[in-house]
């Protein structure tokens, strides 16, 4: 099988998801499994989720140095999930140009296999894409 | 309570100095602020000591091993790009608290070339977004463009301004002009920043003696004095992004917000400020979490001088990190040099005028790692 990329991103015997969680005492959701919540510091109030994979593009910038073997320019995106979670990827599907990337624009979670740099085999990974008929 | 003053700080000069060592390099800096004093290591009854890159390798002792290991106490200290101005804020609590009267802190740090941040393991970097610390700070200044529409070029300008500032200051890693055209032509990292956006990474070791009121007026140091109005710290209060992009407000708001409290006075008193320039979106955004300008304003700020030497209250008028360099362990205490220097009116060429109460302010972490922020208000005597 597969490794993920990071931990929060799980195969799901076929079906791979985002792992997260949601305090039960303020509604804060959080990407990856944890027991205590950072924002209300209630313990033991923790559900795992299913993060959602459709959101809104809140930040970003255009990355063109990166570390030796990464592939550049490519996007760094902030994306808001429309449960609330926040989570940073990669934006593809859309030109590197600063100039024309839109905030606010819509966006689903894909998941797919890539090689990380200095890696010599694939692991299950994700990325941000506009939505079905967004502009881009 | 009484106050604790600094009576003697000095730095050496930013730069590469790769046949040194980190201890060496801490022992130049202990040593010209022990002269500054008019002191010698024999009066030193604490050594707090700032380092990152050798954090687990007993930076203090082994400094102490090359300028008198006279059996003091010695506590090493890592905290991000806040901690030199966490040795220096250790060294003010035990004074503070009483235990001692004359305490020694120190920052140094010996670094590479090249992009900080990733870490362990196999990278995410480019399939999952940036790690990189350029990214980070873009995106700051992305969210700051898409609130308020800055621009670009006021981003730019913050370097322009900052080199400027260096060419003035004897003890910055670069000294040479550029102009808004070769800074925004420069290559660029991470959208909307380019090469001559970043800070340097160098080499570099910064000192400062402490010391009680009492002890103060006892060896009649009072003439070299400069008075600590507040040492503040904090960590990052909880942002809902903060896992998806580090948040470096939260923690700058905090702390000035207690410190301003501490100090008994408003951001309108100060009259200059070094503050944490790691990348120049980075000034800006703390423009206006340190009460210099409304939210929103600082473009403002940047556009008509008010933040130059010259202006109403000039910003990192070292050259910043931007041009100064960014010794990591070093710069929490060469910010508190710079402006002590201002304050006992001998920074020559840059000197601003009139200076009476200057602010320092600090603030590091990285992705997925948390915020350390330190803020210091100095007053002249
Ligand atoms: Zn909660």
């Amino acid at each position: 099988m597969t490794d993920t990329i990071l931990p929060f991103v799980k195969a799901g015997d076929g079906a791979p998801y985002l792992a997260g969680s949601r305090c039960g005492a303020c509604g804060e959701v959080f990407v990856g499994t944890r027991a205590t919540c950072a924002k209300c510091t209630a313990r033991d109030q923790m559900a795992p989720v299913h993060l959602a994979q459709t959101g809104k593009l809140y930040d970003f910038t255009v990355v063109y140095r990166s570390f030796p073997g990464v592939k550049v320019p490519f996007i760094d995106a902030i994306v808001d999930l429309d449960d609330g979670a926040h989570l940073k990827g990669t934006l593809m599907g859309v030109d590197p140009d600063p100039a024309t990337i839109q905030f606010g624009m819509p966006v689903t979670v894909e998941f797919r296999e890539a090689v990380p740099a200095g890696a010599d085999r694939p692991y299950l990974t994700f990325v941000f894409v506009p939505a079905e008929g967004a502009k881009s | 309570m009484s106050d604790v003053y600094i009576v003697g700080i000095d730095m050496i000069r930013f730069g590469r100095y790769p046949e040194k060592t980190v201890p060496g390099l801490a022992a130049e800096a202990a040593l010209l602020a022990l002269d500054d004093a008019g002191l010698t290591i024999r009066d030193m009854q604490a050594l707090f000591c700032g380092n990152l890159g050798q954090a687990s390798g007993m930076v203090g002792q082994r400094m102490l091993a090359e300028i008198g290991q006279t059996g003091i106490p010695v506590t090493n200290v890592a905290n991000a790009c806040a901690t030199g101005a966490t040795a220096f804020r250790d060294a003010w609590m035990t004074i503070k608290a009483g235990v001692y009267d004359t305490v020694l802190a120190v920052g140094v740090e010996q670094m590479g070339k090249g992009l900080l941040g990733g870490g362990g393991g196999v990278s995410p970097e480019g399939l999952v977004g940036s790690y990189t610390m350029p990214a980070m700070f873009a995106h700051i200044g992305m969210e700051h463009s898409k609130r308020y529409g800055t621009t670009f070029a006021q981003f730019a300008q913050v370097s322009v301004k900052n080199h400027h500032h260096s060419t003035l200051n004897p003890k910055s890693m670069y000294r040479v002009e550029t102009p808004l055209k070769e800074v925004m032509g420069a290559e660029m990292i991470a959208w909307p920043l380019t090469k001559l956006m970043c800070s340097v990474n160098v080499d570099g070791s910064a000192a400062a003696v402490l010391m009680s009121e009492k002890k103060v007026r006892e060896r009649g140091l009072m003439d070299r004095a400069v008075r600590i109005r507040a040492s503040e710290m904090s960590s990052n209060p909880f942002e809902d992004r903060q896992m998806a992009m580090p948040d470096f407000s939260g923690a700058t708001r905090v702390a000035a917000a207690n410190a301003y409290e501490q100090a008994g006075i408003g951001p309108e008193e100060v009259n200059l400020v070094e503050l944490h320039d790691c990348f120049a979106t980075a000034e800006l955004v703390h423009y206006e979490n340190l009460g210099l300008c409304a939210f929103g304003d600082a473009g403002k700020l940047i556009d008509d001088g008010t933040t130059a030497l010259g202006g109403r209250v000039p910003v990192n008028v070292s050259g910043g990190l931007l041009s100064k360099g960014h010794p990591l362990g070093a710069t929490g205490i060469a910010n508190i040099y710079e402006v002590s220097t201002h304050l006992r009116g001998k920074a020559g060429e840059r000197q601003v005028e009139g200076a009476r109460i200057g602010l320092t302010h600090v603030v590091g972490g990285g992705p997925g790692m948390g915020t350390a922020c330190a803020i210091h208000v100095l007053e002249k005597v």
